[in-house]
């Protein structure tokens, strides 16, 4: 527990410290970066909620991220530039898309509940495809940021960052309460042994499903967040390959640790960053190194960095 | 009578796993349901539970008729069951075992932010509970780390600490050491004033000890009910089932 408290604190430190040392260094394209890392590290910090602790493998996640990203879009378009109005529509929204994906896919179990989510996801993906309203296949873009009157500007790329930054600690820390609380506990009872927490009164499908839907409603703020740093929203931010990425975020990171999956981001993303500079197919080195880490460290990279530290003790 | 079954009937294909049983327990006593291996007794506790659908005939409990319910819709009415084969919830610490069963069945878990390990009164409600299988000094281990005797004590207290009206036991003693046994005997004896128990069990002088009423099964069927005197003394039981196996 104290591993993890040091580690959260160094995370989130270095974090904070991002937009101080690129301003510094006369770096500003750190800052964007930064700031895909931090809302990637949303959506694989939700999804880790369901997938580390509910067990609920979501192969459909990005749907959540485009659900956020289309209601600000789609909003501005019809100039609705309100950040509240913005951001309340894509929690609103990607909270009932949840209730309805997860009321169909929640009884489901296994792989079966891998296709499930992976069916709806694509469902959307096609949904925004055909949407030639919004642009279709070749997406839109949005004319301005969100617009939180004078009191916070997400045109400017550092307090869009502390805003990103600030959204990610607030789920991190709502989400490290909620794997302790009466909620979690019985969430995890329900993936380590469902007979046993049926046997005990548990009626596993409401709270697979609550687990759900707070995932996918923390996964749309993030597209929210994603369309303000791009401005532009296309299908592509749904696609199938997208919710493969915000997983393997959190299998590089580590499932069921929270905190892993930000670490996850955090590589995911800088891998990218670099090597598609030296190579388009970056794939091809990121390939090996995360099969190196799903054999050699078993809960991720965080999961590596615990068992060290608890070493003498297993 | 707190549980009434009639008539029930649970088939696997071709194999009649559950032939046509009837039995009642009066609140506060112990029933227990003996017979050998393969006789359908944890098939039939697993019906009681809700578990498995019946075929055929209906259960009772508490004047209502639960038959159709969900198993964790029984459990919320009073009915807890073990498991002949340890279930419980390994990566949690024995207490946290005990506490989740006590907060289901407080009902609210509808609760985001409070940490269950800073909630005092849960966690002195859970050591209670495990102070009766004598497992307080376990407290914090994590299950999986408890040897075998004790998960099955852990069982027992889970089921507990949902303070059921009906405990179903699946042979609880099964594979403990003849201490742990002795004490998980004189434990049901104790709780028989305040609950009733149906108990799966293979050890015979338990169930002569502390049953009220037994029911005999062989081939999922009821060859013989009656009190301990009268299995004793039931020749049927004797040849078809007692003096099969010496160690009954
Ligand atoms: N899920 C199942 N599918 C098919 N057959 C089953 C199933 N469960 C049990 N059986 C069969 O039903 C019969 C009764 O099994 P059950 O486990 O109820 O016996 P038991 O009396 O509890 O035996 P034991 O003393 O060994 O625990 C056995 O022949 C068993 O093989
Ligand atoms: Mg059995």
């Amino acid at each position: 527990m104290q591993s993890r408290t040091v580690v959260a604190a160094v995370i989130f430190t270095a974090l904070a410290l991002v937009p101080s040392v690129a301003t510094a260094l006369n770096q500003s394209f750190y800052i964007d970066v930064g700031i895909r890392i931090l809302i990637f590290a949303i959506a694989a910090l939700s999804l880790d909620l369901i997938l580390g602790y509910g067990g609920m493998v979501s192969f459909g996640h990005a749907a959540f991220l485009g659900i956020g990203a289309y209601a600000v879009g789609i909003l501005a378009y019809f100039g609705v530039h309100n950040g509240l109005a913005q951001f309340v529509a894509a929690i609103v929204v990607s909270t009932l898309a949840a209730l309805f994906i997860g009321a169909v896919s929640v009884r489901t179990t296994g792989v079966y509940f891998i296709m499930t989510t992976l069916a709806f996801g694509q469902m959307l993906y096609f949904l925004a495809v055909s949407m030639s309203k919004f642009g279709g296949d070749d997406g839109m873009n949005i004319s301005s940021t969100s617009d939180f009157g004078g009191w916070l500007d997400l045109h400017n790329p550092i307090v869009l960052y502390y805003t990103c930054f600030c959204f990610l600690l607030g789920f991190a820390v709502f989400s490290d309460r909620l794997v302790g609380s009466r909620f979690g506990m019985v969430l995890r009872a329900i993936h380590m042994n469902e007979q046993r927490a049926v046997a005990i009164g548990v009626g596993s499908f409401r709270y697979k499903l609550t687990a759900f839907v707070i995932s996918g409603a923390m996964c749309g703020v993030s597209g929210a967040l994603l369309a303000n740093q791009a401005l532009f929203v296309s299908p592509a931010i749904m696609h199938w390959t997208r919710s493969g990425e915000i997983l393997i975020m959190v299998i590089l990171g580590g499932i069921g640790t929270l905190f892993g999956p930000i670490i996850g981001a955090v590589v995911y993303l800088l891998l990218e960053s670099t090597l598609s500079r030296i190579t388009e197919h970056w794939e091809i080195i990121l390939g090996p190194f995360l099969i190196i880490v799903v054999l050699f460290a078993h809960r991720g990279m965080l999961g590596w960095i615990a068992e060290r530290r608890r070493a003498p003790t297993k | 009578m707190l549980l009434v079954v009639d008539s029930l009937v649970k088939r696997f294909g071709g194999l009649v796993a559950t032939d046509n049983v009837t039995l009642a327990v009066p609140a506060g006593q112990i029933h227990a349901i003996i017979g050998p291996n393969g006789a359908g007794k944890t098939t039939l506790l697993s019906q009681l539970a809700g578990e498995l659908r019946s075929d055929a005939g209906t259960i009772h409990f508490d004047g209502e008729d639960i038959t159709a319910l969900p198993a964790h819709i029984r459990a919320a009415r009073g009915l807890a069951r073990s498991f002949q084969i340890n279930s419980v919830f390994k990566d949690f610490t024995a207490l946290e075992n005990v506490a989740l069963a006590i907060q289901v069945h407080e009902g609210h878990c509808f609760r985001f932010w409070g940490q269950v390990a800073k909630d005092a009164a849960l966690q002195s409600a859970a050591l209670g509970f495990l102070a009766q299988v004598n497992l307080e000094e376990r407290a914090n281990i994590i299950a999986a780390n408890l040897a075998y005797g004790e998960r099955r004590a852990l069982e027992v207290a889970i089921a507990l600490a949902s303070r059921p009206k009906l405990l179903l036991l699946d042979e609880p003693t099964s594979g403990m050491g003849a201490n742990e046994s002795a004490e998980i005997v004189t434990l049901l004896a104790k709780l028989k004033r305040t609950l009733t128990i149906l108990l799966i069990e293979h050890d015979m002088n338990a169930v002569f000890a502390l049953a009220d009423r037994i029911t005999v099964l062989v081939y999922g069927r009821t060859v013989a009910a009656g009190s301990p005197e009268e299995i004793r003394a039931n020749t049927d039981v004797r040849r078809a089932y007692l003096g099969e196996d010496e160690d009954f």
